[in-house]
Parts: structure tokens; sequence; C-alpha cells
């Protein structure tokens, strides 16, 4: 298979095309790429185009591999080492950038082109959004054309985007088929690069002052909820997230999750039924709401009442869950659970030390000191902000003495500081409190700035239960949400405030439509295919049965693809057809057309040969004749030609 | 069923009967029908397979959602570019066209007829015959010829070898190709050497003992022209002015006749030699105008002008057989 002769010439639209196409599929690479690449990519593509004016611009051989190996050394020195997701990726575009420079001959424009499409799909690593999605099908729809026009350099630019996207729209169906039914696997099939999921933002194990008032500044979605049933309200929409009991004076941590096969909820009103469809976060934890009755198979309780999944959530994963918001938890209360969880710092905070020892001695019992906590919270005058001033070593005392001014961390890490104190066993639990319900589609959303810290005491009897000094302090943040409890002058994310309405309904249509996209096109995976089979009537699919499926759906789409394709290949003739056929029908008497013979003088010697069919053999041969060979076709006498040949028997 | 007719509908067969049988040309229109076009991956459509492998490798192993859409729509990409590869090529017609006689040594241009009857253009439809290598489209419902050209080096008839008919369209990842052999065939008269040509002589046959001087030059009158007359003496001013083209008539034109004889050139002359000199000869008296006539052993082509006289005296001595 050898080149054609002209392989050094490069037709400058396609190879403009195929630039294009490379810029668009770094496009999105260049926000995260280290600055000197995005530097060094952009001088390579100036060097390319003025190569492409003056053919001498092109580097020597050597020079390239110099560039070569100095881009490998950047690499290295940006990221010590050139193992892993982000610098492999960085590779692969230096490499895309240096192979243009190189680009002389045709085999080198393959070349470029596939690497364009390992770049594109390496934009999936960061982002699988629609947007992305749409630049990369741009991509491959303009790197396909570079192809087309290279293939046929004589051809405008339009007919090779006409070509493109017509491959590509046939393309489409086969696509469909292989996506829904190639047998799929869960991966990973081996280790993943440790920077492979770095960069998702959420709860994390430990709680400082200023930790989730951080998060409050993100829309990012955390979860989607669909309720099965009737949602509870508002107020009792704790999502429980990781427990945090060790408290080291400043920060809160999380203890040692411990698996618990005895948990036991009671339940003191009607379950609610939901499904969540949770986006990666890199933990373990899965969130549900308070509290946790049924929970997936795949997935454990710990003692916490913390439902975790074995693996950590790096993608998104969808599970049915069973709650009931009004409940009693009576497990995890064992003498070591309740040692922890009345651990103190030594010698910070004298002054709610002193306020707790004073509760412990004036009231009568545990649930009685919780009260009076209460009232002591809501009683105060606190400011709900989220830039609360910095607090010192004694950061309970300073704020609920000094300053006063506090996210929930602070007025949840206090709350849970007296109460140790006075020896009332209690916990903070951080998760997310509300959600809004698009009215686009049902789904209830939860954000990262719904984020959330309350907090639990141990009442012995009743188990652990539920208190958020927020709420005691400012209602209004549980009742309507961070948006109405935040002060007018915060820097809410933009589309969280309320008075923009249009901009609301926009993010509604757009966030449902990301929701279907998530849920059937990100979130098609094994169990997804497998349900998708059984709902089309093949309950318990092999992978041989699909491959089948597969094989026998992708033929006949392409045997339709090929018929349309292959509709115009051959020009109705209908008046030689039915000429044709008129001496298929002498043949069959022994009248065979001699191979010299015109259509007159065969009509001449067939009318001598069969002198009753005469007049009938003269007026087809004349028909086809004028036909044939006279000006432009008619469709009357077409018609009269094929009447004539249907009846006519020899 | 009989197991010929059935191998004779299938691919492979008619392959074996292209690479392995006899290839006899193929006269009048050549129908390059679907049993006749085959079609494989090109190299770069085999590095394209493995990407694509290699992307769905990288899909699962990361969970890649949109990893698989795009690996799967550039698989349907290759996929689909078999069928257009393929329909670039099927149901064309190749015919042959005309080829002029040239001289040994010079291109051979073998003008091939290409009709698309379809509704839709081929793109890039390559034509490979020994190392020569030529491309061309044709929009649909139209036809295109292209010249092949085919180098020469024997006086003769030059048979048009097997030509490859192959294209890569729409991306270059499949090759279709199919094998036309037209019934076309060149004439390849003799290499003319540098010789001068002879001074014209007496001859005691035809009595004339005029010399080609000035004098046969000297206008003597206009007739209408012949089909044999050379086109150098046509009278182009009064031919304008005329209904008909005219010819110059000359005083001394009777005068300047030549026999090219075989047998009167020096004894030890080899026979191609002999050849190319005649060749020679005749190309140098029709630029000149000058009648003449060639004698070969057995062969003799008598006195005469013009274009068909020369094409005639040069055939001889192309198909000279010793």
């Amino acid at each position: 298979m050898a080149e054609p002769r002209n392989a050094q010439f490069l037709p400058p639209l396609p190879f403009a095309m195929l630039i294009a196409g490379a810029t668009l599929a770094v496009a999105s690479h260049t926000q995260w790429l280290p600055f000197w690449v995005d530097f060094a990519a952009a001088a390579l593509l100036v060097w390319r185009a003025i190569a492409s004016i003056r053919p001498g611009a092109l580097p020597p051989r050597w020079l390239l591999i110099l560039l070569t190996f100095s881009g490998a050394i950047g690499v290295f020195f940006s990221y010590r080492t050139i193992m892993g997701r982000d610098p492999g990726v960085t590779l692969l575009v230096l490499l895309l950038f240096l192979k243009l420079l190189e680009t002389r001959a045709r085999r080198d424009v393959f070349v470029v082109a596939f690497l364009v499409y390992f770049v594109a799909l390496a934009n999936f690593f960061y982002s699988q959004s629609i947007p992305i999605a749409g630049l990369m099908l741009l991509t491959v729809f303009v790197t396909t054309t570079a192809l087309v026009g290279f293939s046929a350099p004589l051809r405008p630019v339009v007919d090779d985007l006409k070509t493109a996207g017509r491959m590509l729209a046939q393309a489409g169906p086969v696509m469909l088929l292989l996506f829904f039914l190639f047998p799929r696997v869960q991966g990973p099939l081996w280790g993943m690069p440790q920077d492979a999921y770095s960069g998702v933002t959420g709860l994390s194990e430990t709680m400082s002052p200023g930790s989730i008032s951080a998060l409050s500044l993100s829309d990012a979605i955390a979860f989607r909820v669909k309720f099965e049933t009737e949602p509870p309200p508002r107020a009792l929409l704790y999502w429980r997230g990781p427990v945090l009991s060790d408290f080291d004076g400043l920060a809160w941590r999380v203890g040692l999750p411990q698996l618990r096969r005895n948990m036991s909820v009671e339940a003191a009103g009607t379950p609610v039924d939901y499904e969540v469809t949770l986006e990666p976060h890199n933990r373990n934890w899965m969130f549900a709401l308070e509290m946790p009755a049924r929970i997936p198979p795949t997935a454990r309780l710990t003692s916490e009442y913390l439902v975790i999944s074995l693996t950590p959530i790096r993608s998104r994963v969808r599970y049915e869950m069973r709650s009931f918001p009004q409940f009693q938890a009576p497990s995890g209360g064992g003498p070591e659970d309740l040692a922890i969880a009345l651990r103190l710092p030594r010698g910070v905070n004298p002054r709610s030390l002193a306020l707790a020892s004073e509760w412990r001695e004036s009231l009568a019992d545990n649930s009685a000191i919780v009260r009076r906590a209460i009232e002591f919270f809501r009683g105060s005058r606190f400011e709900y902000t989220l830039q609360p001033p910095a607090l010192g070593r004694n950061s309970v005392d300073e704020f609920l003495f000094d300053t006063k001014q506090g996210f929930c961390e602070h007025f949840a890490s206090s709350f849970v500081f007296l109460m140790r104190a006075a020896g009332v066993p209690a916990r903070v639990v951080t998760g997310y409190q509300g959600g809004d319900t698009n009215p686009v589609d049902g789904y209830m959303v939860v954000r990262q700035a719904d984020a959330h810290a309350w907090a639990e005491v141990w009442l012995a009897g009743n188990g652990w239960k539920r208190v958020d000094p927020t709420a005691a302090a400012v209602p209004v943040r549980v009742e309507l949400g961070i948006t109405a409890a935040a002060p007018a002058g915060a820097t809410l994310p933009l589309l969280m405030r309320t008075n923009l309405n249009w901009l609301k309904g926009l993010r509604n249509n757009w966030e449902a439509l990301t929701n279907q996209w998530n849920q059937w096109v990100l979130g098609y995976n094994p169990d997804r295919q497998r349900e998708m089979l059984s709902w089309l009537g093949v309950p318990q699919p092999s992978w041989q049965t699909m491959t089948v499926m597969l094989f026998w759906s992708v033929a006949g789409v392409l045997l339709l693809t090929a018929l349309w394709l292959l509709r115009g290949i051959r020009r109705e003739d209908t008046a030689q057809r039915a000429w044709l056929r008129f001496c298929d029908k002498l043949a069959r008497e022994g009248l065979a057309r001699e191979r010299a013979e015109g259509p007159l003088d065969y009509a001449n010697r067939v009318a001598r040969a069969l002198p009753a069919r005469e007049n009938a053999v003269r007026a087809i041969a004349s028909l086809y004749v004028d036909q044939r060979y006279g000006p432009g076709p008619d469709t009357r006498s077409i018609d009269r030609l094929r009447h004539l040949v249907r009846e006519f028997a020899p | 069923m009989k197991l010929d007719r059935v191998l004779q509908y299938s691919q492979a067969y008619n392959f074996f009967q292209w690479v392995f049988g006899k290839h006899a040309p193929e006269p009048g229109v050549v129908f390059l029908s679907q049993r006749r076009v085959y079609i494989l991956p090109t190299r770069h459509g085999l590095t394209f397979g493995l990407a694509v492998i290699l992307m769905l490798i990288g899909s699962i192993n990361y969970n890649l959602s949109l990893g698989y859409v795009l690996t799967f729509l550039l698989a349907g990409l290759g996929i689909v570019s078999i069928l257009h590869t393929f329909r670039n090529l099927a149901h064309l017609y190749v015919g042959a066209g005309r080829v002029a006689p040239v001289f040994a040594g010079d291109a051979a241009q073998f003008e091939l007829v290409f009709e698309n009857k379809s509704d839709f253009d081929r793109h890039s439809l390559d034509l490979a015959c020994r190392g020569a290598r030529v491309s061309c489209d044709v929009p649909g419902r139209h036809h295109r010829s292209v010249m092949l050209p085919a180098k020469t080096e024997k006086r003769g008839w030059l048979q048009l070898e097997r030509v490859t008919v192959d294209t890569r369209f729409p991306l270059g990842l499949m090759r279709a190709w199919s094998y036309v052999q037209p019934d076309m065939r060149a004439l390849v008269y003799p290499r003319p050497d540098s010789a001068p040509l002879p001074p014209t002589h007496s001859d005691a046959e035809t009595g004339d003992a005029v010399s080609a001087g000035p004098g046969a030059d000297d206008f003597a009158g206009l007739r209408p022209y012949h089909a044999s007359d050379s086109p150098r003496h046509i009278a182009w001013k009064a031919s304008a002015r005329s209904e008909l083209l005219l010819t110059k008539l000359f005083a001394g034109r009777a005068a300047s006749e030549l026999w090219f004889d075989w047998d009167r050139l020096p004894a030890g002359m080899h026979a191609e030699a002999r050849l190319s000199r005649l060749a020679r000869w005749v190309i140098l008296a029709e630029e000149r105008g000058l009648r003449y006539g060639l004698k070969l052993p057995g062969v003799e082509v008598p006195l005469g002008e013009g274009f068909p006289h020369r094409e005639r005296c040069l055939k001889e001595l192309a198909l000279y057989r010793g």
C-alpha cells in the first residue's frame, strides 16, 4: 500500500482544520496544565503557522528531539514524576504539538489526528459535563473533516464538512448500540494513578472553624434525591454525614469507624423511601436522611449510624434508602462509645467549663441540661455570619462570650463542648441540611452550600438525640435555608440568591438536563445495563447473549445504512430495463438479439419471424429507440413501453 | 445448486481468478460490480483500530462514560467508512478511450474513460499501472477521461497492462480497489535517429531530375484541399475568404520526390538502426512537405504526402518483422 506520489503535498485548508481540531482538543486542558505548557503549546502553534507560509522554518530533526526531551524534563520538574494521570496528559499534549510541528507528509497527518482523539478522551478525566461533551464532538467533527480533506484535496472544504457530518450522523446509531449493549465491565482493570481523584470538593474527616463556611460558597451539587414517598418537611431534612468525636481544642476529627451488625432504629413515624444519586467525593461515606433504616446491599452501617461504602465513592453512584425522619436511635451507646463521647481537651475554655459545671450542679438530669443549653443558645444574641472573626486557643470561650459571631460549625462545636463539660455524652454530626426541589424534573438537589454541622446527645432511655444549636440560635437557617439565614451582604454564590427568578428558572432547566445526562449517560454502568436489558425482556443476560445481540443489531443498522448510501448507485433507466426484459422474452423463444444488432434491425428480424406480433414488436422497438436516443425522457412513453413489454407474449 | 455458480459469486473466487488466473484483456466497457471491488484497511486503518482499542481500555479502567461514547463514535466512524469507501468505487464503468501513437522511449498516454451513472460524486480515484499513478474525481452522472502514461521501450504494439483502480476516500482508513484490463494498445514507432535527410536524387523510373531548390517553392496557384495534403500548404488567408479550404500548389513540388529504401542503406547497418533512420527521414520529409515513398523488404508504400501517409509509413516501420 504505497503512499500517493504527492505525499509531500499538504493541502492548506485541511491542514488548518487539523490544527483547529488540535486546538479544540487542548482548549479545556489549558485551565489546569502548568503555565509553561500552555505557553509552549501556543509557541509551537505559532511556529507551525509561520512554517506553513515559509516551509524553510520547519525545525531540523535534532532540534525536535531536543525539544521533546526538554518537554519531558519540564514535565518531570513540574510534577516530580512522569507517571500518573496529569503528567501523562501533559506529555500527550506536548507530543501532539511537537508532532504537528513535524508534520510534513500524509502519514504524519494520521498520527496527529489519532493524538487529537486521545487528547479529546483525556478531557473526560477532568469533566464529563454537557459543554465538554459538545466541545469534544466538535473536535471530532473538525478532525474528521481534516481527514476527509486530505483524502480528497481537490474539493472545497464545505463538501468535506458535509461528508464528515454525514459520516458522524451515520456512525451515531452504531455508537448508541455499542454504548448500550457493549458488555460493561466495572473498572478499574488495574491500579489507578494516585492523582486520579484529586480536586473533588465536599465534607472531610475534620472540622475546624471556617471549614464548612468555605463549602457554603460553592453551589456545586453534592447529591440529588428522588423521593418515592412524600418528602419530609424542610426542618427534618438532615442528611447525615461523618460523625466527629475527637476534639483537640480547635478541630474536630472522626473516630475509627466501627461496623456494627445490630444497629437498630425505632420508628416514630412513617418511613420515607428515596433514591440518592451521589456525586463522587473520594470518601467512603454515603449520605442518608436521618435515620437510615434500610441501606443498600453494598453499604455498611457504623456504630455512629453512618452509612459507608466499602470503596471510596469515585464515580457517581445511585442507591436506594429508607429512613425514618422521626426516630429513636438506641444503638451505639456502649460504655466505650459513651467514654469517647465525653472526652475533652485539658486546660482550655475555662469559662465554658465553669458554665457547664454550674448547669450540672443546679439541674436534675441530662435532658434538663440539654434544654438549658438550648435556651442559652436561643437567648444569647448570636450572629450568623460567613465571615466570623478568627478565634484563638480558647475558641469555644471566645465564641460563646466574646465575639458571638459564627457559622454552624461554631455553634455545633461549642454546644458539644458544653455538653461534654456538663457530663452529657455528645458528638458533632456533619452533613447537609435542606435541599431544593427542581420543579422541572422533581429531583431534590442538595448542594455543597447546604453543608451543615449539628450535635447529638445521648439520653439514657432515648438513645442518641439530634440537637441543632444553629436552629436554636438562628431558626431561619433550618426553616428557610442558608440563603435566608445569611446576612444580605454575604457573598453567596450568584445563583443561590433569591431575587433572580429568571436565572433560577434557567438554572432549574439546566440542572434537570444535567441530571438526565448524569442518570442516563454518565451513570450508565453494569447495573443500569442489566436493568435496561431486563426491561427489554432479557432478564439475566450473559456477556455472550449481549455480544450476540450487539452483533445482530449493529449488522442490521449497517445494512440499513448501506441501503441508504447505495440508493442512488444505479441510475434508474426504466426504458433500458423494459427493453432488456423484452429481449429476454424473445431469447427464450430462440430469437436472441445478436451482439451487434441494433434495436430496429432486431425488430425487423423478429417481425419477420413472428408476423402475428409485428405491430407490438415494432411499437416497442420504436418507443425504446425514442426514449434511448431521442431528446429527454418522457414518462408517458416509458409507461407505455413498460406496459407493452409486460403484455408482450411471443 | 452447482458449486461453480456459488463460487463465481464470491469475492475470494474472483480475487484468486485475478491473481492466479489468466489476465485476458476485457473488450468494451468494464463494469466494476461489487464482486470485483475488494476492500481492506490501510496501515492507518489498522493503527486507528489499535487506537480505538486503547481508548476502550482507558474508558473501562477509568469508568469514563463519555470515554465510551467517544470510543464507540470513532468505532462507528471506522465501520461506516468501509461503506463509504466501497461506495466510492463500486458500480463505476471504465471504458477504453483513445491512445495516440508515440515514438519508442516516449510515454504512451492511454485514455481511460470513467463513467459514473450514480447520483453521487466519486472522489480521489487513483489509477496505477506499472509505477505510473494518476488521480481523478468523477461527479455524479458524468464521465471523465484520464490519461494514464505508460513507458515505451520497443516498437510495435504496446498492450495496456492490468490497471489497479483504488480509492481511500473519505478517511484514508480503508482502501477499496479493483483490477481492470481494458483491451487497449498503443502503436509505438521506432525511435528516429538524428541523421539529416538525404539529398533528393533523380530516379530513372520517374524521369524527374529537378532538385529541390528554392524554385520548388514557387507559388503556382490554389486548388481545393484534399485529405492527403500537408497542413503546412493550406492557404489560410485565401481559405478564410472562400467557402472551401484551399491548398497552395507549388511549381517545383512534383520534382521533390524521395524514395526511402531499406536496401539502399549501408550494408552493415542493423535492422533496428535502419528502421530508426527511415523513421527519421519520413518525419523530416513530411516536415518539409516533400512527396516520399517507403520500400521495405516485402512492403512498399507508394509515393504520397500528408499526415495519413506519414502515419502509414511509420506504422509499417513500427510493425516491420524482418
